[in-house]
């Protein structure tokens, strides 16, 4: 594979790539406000896509330009001017119930990452594969699901969770690009047309609760128990 | 007629209901064209599992019919037909809403359409994306109503299914990973593909691939404890609506379960993931029996009820060998028969009560007693007395458990089934027998002129055929069938 024999400079052009992405994680974490999730987001994408382009460079993945060019197209040009237009009709700038504060869900998502890392780890040592790029890759792969699935459970804004979403998918999508680069294109390509037909759907329904509940934040959704 | 064509015609019936029926936008014409639609998809798919030289794949191989998938896609059939019959009087009830039906079948006739397409795709990308598609397309349907309730349901749904499934993608990554070190970077993962790789992946991603999935695909399948917005959009949808996805679409996903299951089984590696699907199987009919027996909501107890039936889906597949494998593919159809009916028996009692509450409504006999009479047949058929299918089914998953050393579970099954029939049974003793505290008098007169009693009691009535039928005698040709399944899933003997 790829990931396990790449020369010095693909290796930490790749590690620089994917721990920033983790960062930007880290980024939406600890904010409450509904825009800089959004422009992190869209900040993630552009580096998952020039990582795409970096590995179709380095191993000769032809196709993966395309990918790096749809996904820099879709994840980080419409996809969050989607997101922006669902937030103008909103009234919400930024989450006004926390479940925790801000440090002890950046703690918690330090905890998450060093769980993921132990795990990736042990996959890579069951694998022997020797290579960092690899564990590196199955740690932000795991660290970002994790976070994706905190900021989901801890915010209540439809807007973070439909931001929740994308994160859990654009972990995925790293862990993809490095660990599996020749994974057909078709495959990719109808991957990234789904976020976009998932984020539409996602912005019908935020204008219906907007009619029909008067409230985005989840909240309000407390009617149906039992 | 070829196989090819077949299959061309049952994707294309339910398209044409979408495209034509947007086009057109008359209510009536939207109905007729839906249920033409329907009629059409079951009189094809009821005969595929059947067909001979299967498995075949199509299209350069980007689909496939074999017995399993076919047996899931008759299953989607039987339910749209009879939900379409359904949907025609409990749809045409609301009449300040009439404008809407021509979008109401375009959708529900995609979601037959999605639904109908997942078992055949054979590449496991694609069945992922065919799932995820489900999903969009259905949450529309479930809020459908447009009230405060139904867009919460709608919204629990897409946001709790789409993370749940986000782990089924995870799930498949893994899977792919592993492929490489036996096909190489690139290559096609179709089902037959993985099952071959699957002794030759590492075993680590091989388990944490299937986890995965099973938790993803699981959530999809609504077995506990993922099983959270199947109460929710189950109760809020419009009656055809809730059944299609109880007798649908939970089998489509659950399809993708088995077949991992299968690489599994392939490789070996097969007492972790059958375990976990039995302790999922048991933890399903245990959250289904706490919640039905003291539910307050009618639709509400179907859906847990649906939680139940899944579990009992997972145990038979979890038990695996040829009878499990039978006694779940044929509780598969017969839920599938069974449920629309409770649904539909449910809307009839929420439009003429005028309530949801299971309190409100008292006196069914004297209040509907032909349509309360088939409603009462379901629910005797869906907690598994004889002389009904389910009976039968149930029975022969437990016995599948009984030779396994997952015994404990089939005895914990057998109590939890005991208490699911009581405790529902209960529900229904009440609702016929109690006095009636208030007469829904007031509400009748001008009922009867909307009322459409032919269009909502037929589609009552047609399941309890079969599934009398069903209970009485197993048929030969289902037997062959089943062993061919449980043998190609790598079950059989």
């Amino acid at each position: 594979m790829l990931a396990a024999h790449l020369d010095p400079l693909a290796a930490s052009l790749f590690s620089l790539l994917a721990i920033a992405s983790l960062l930007l994680a880290f980024v939406m974490l600890g904010s409450r406000w509904l825009k800089d999730y959004m422009l992190a987001f869209a900040a993630q994408s552009w580096l998952i896509g020039l990582l795409s382009a970096l590995i179709g460079y380095y191993g000769g993945y032809r196709e993966l330009y395309w990918v790096a060019l749809l996904t820099v197209l879709f994840r980080g040009i419409v996809l969050p001017w989607l997101i922006l237009r669902i937030l103008r009709r909103l009234r919400t700038a930024r989450e006004l119930h926390v479940i925790l504060s801000t440090s002890t869900s950046l703690v918690i998502g330090a905890a998450a990452v060093i769980f993921a890392l132990v795990v990736g780890m042990r996959i890579a040592a069951d694998l022997g594969i020797a290579s960092t790029v690899v564990v590196l890759a199955l740690t932000v792969m795991f660290s970002m699901k994790l976070i994706g699935f905190l900021m989901l459970t801890l915010r209540h804004e439809a807007i973070s969770q439909i931001l929740g979403i994308l994160v859990l998918e654009n972990g995925i999508f790293l862990g993809t690009q490095i660990l599996v680069p020749g994974m057909p294109l078709m495959i990719e390509l109808v991957l990234l047309f789904d976020l976009l037909v998932a984020v539409a759907c996602f912005g019908v329904l935020v204008s219906y609760l907007l009619a029909h509940i008067g409230s985005t934040s989840s909240h309000e959704l407390r009617r149906l128990t039992g | 007629m070829s196989l090819g064509l077949r299959v061309l015609i049952l994707l294309l019936a339910p398209l044409l209901v979408v495209v034509l029926g947007l086009a057109v936008r008359r209510p009536r014409f939207s109905e007729y064209l839906n249920l033409a639609a329907s009629v059409a998809t079951l009189l094809i798919a009821a005969p595929l599992p059947f067909a001979a030289g299967l498995p075949a794949t199509l299209l350069g191989g980007y689909l496939i019919v074999d017995p399993l998938g076919a047996w899931v896609a008759m299953c989607v059939a039987v339910v749209y037909l009879l939900s379409s019959i359904y949907a025609i009087g409990y749809m045409r009830r609301d009449v300040h809403r009439q404008t809407q039906l021509p979008l109401f079948y375009a959708l529900l006739a995609g979601f037959a359409l999605t639904m109908l397409a997942a078992p055949l795709v054979n590449s496991i990308g694609v069945y992922w994306i065919a799932i995820e598609l489900t999903t969009l397309v259905s949450t529309f349907l479930v809020g459908f109503e447009r009230n405060a309730e139904s867009m919460e349901a709608a919204w629990k749904y897409i946001i709790v299914v789409s993370s749940g499934i986000s782990l089924a993608l995870l799930g498949t990554t893994l899977l792919y990973w592993g492929g490489t070190f036996v096909y190489g970077e690139t290559y096609r993962l179709t089902w037959a593909s993985l099952v071959q790789a699957a002794p030759h992946m590492p075993p680590v991603l091989l388990k944490l691939g299937f986890l995965l999935t099973l938790i993803g695909y699981g959530t999809k399948v609504g077995l506990a404890p993922m099983h959270t917005w199947l109460p929710d959009a189950h109760s809020e949808g419009p009656a055809p609506v809730s059944a299609m996805l109880s007798g649908a679409l939970l089998n489509t996903a659950m399809l993708g379960i088995v077949r991992f299951l299968a690489a599994t089984d392939a490789a070996g590696q097969g007492a972790l993931p059958h375990t976990a699907l039995v302790v999922l199987g048991v933890l399903s009919l245990l959250v289904g029996a706490l919640f039905i027996v003291r539910q307050t909501q009618i639709k509400r107890l179907m859906a847990y009820s649906s939680v139940e039936h899944m579990g009992v889906l997972a145990l038979g597949f979890g038990f695996g060998g040829p009878l499990g494998v039978a006694g779940a593919l044929y509780h598969m159809i017969n839920h599938s028969l069974a449920k629309p009916l409770l649904f539909f028996g449910a809307g009839n009692a929420m439009h003429r009560y005028g309530s949801k509450r299971i309190a409100d409504m008292r006196g069914v006999w004297r209040v509907f007693p032909v349509s309360g009479a088939l409603w009462l047949c379901g629910a005797v058929a869906i907690t598994g007395a004889p002389p009904f299918g389910l009976f039968l089914s149930e029975f022969t998953v437990l016995r599948a458990g009984w030779a396994t050393p997952y015994l404990w579970a089939a005895i914990v099954m057998l109590v939890l089934l005991i208490v699911i029939f009581v405790g529902f049974l209960n529900h229904f003793r009440v609702m016929y027998l109690a006095a009636p505290a208030r007469a829904p008098a007031n509400h009748l007169a001008d009922e009867s002129v909307r009322w459409h009693a032919a269009w909502r009691v037929l589609p009552m009535a047609l399941p309890l055929v079969p599934l009398l039928l069903l209970g009485l005698w197993w048929p030969a040709s289902w037997t062959a069938l089943f062993r061919i399944i449980a043998s190609a899933l790598g079950a059989g003997p």
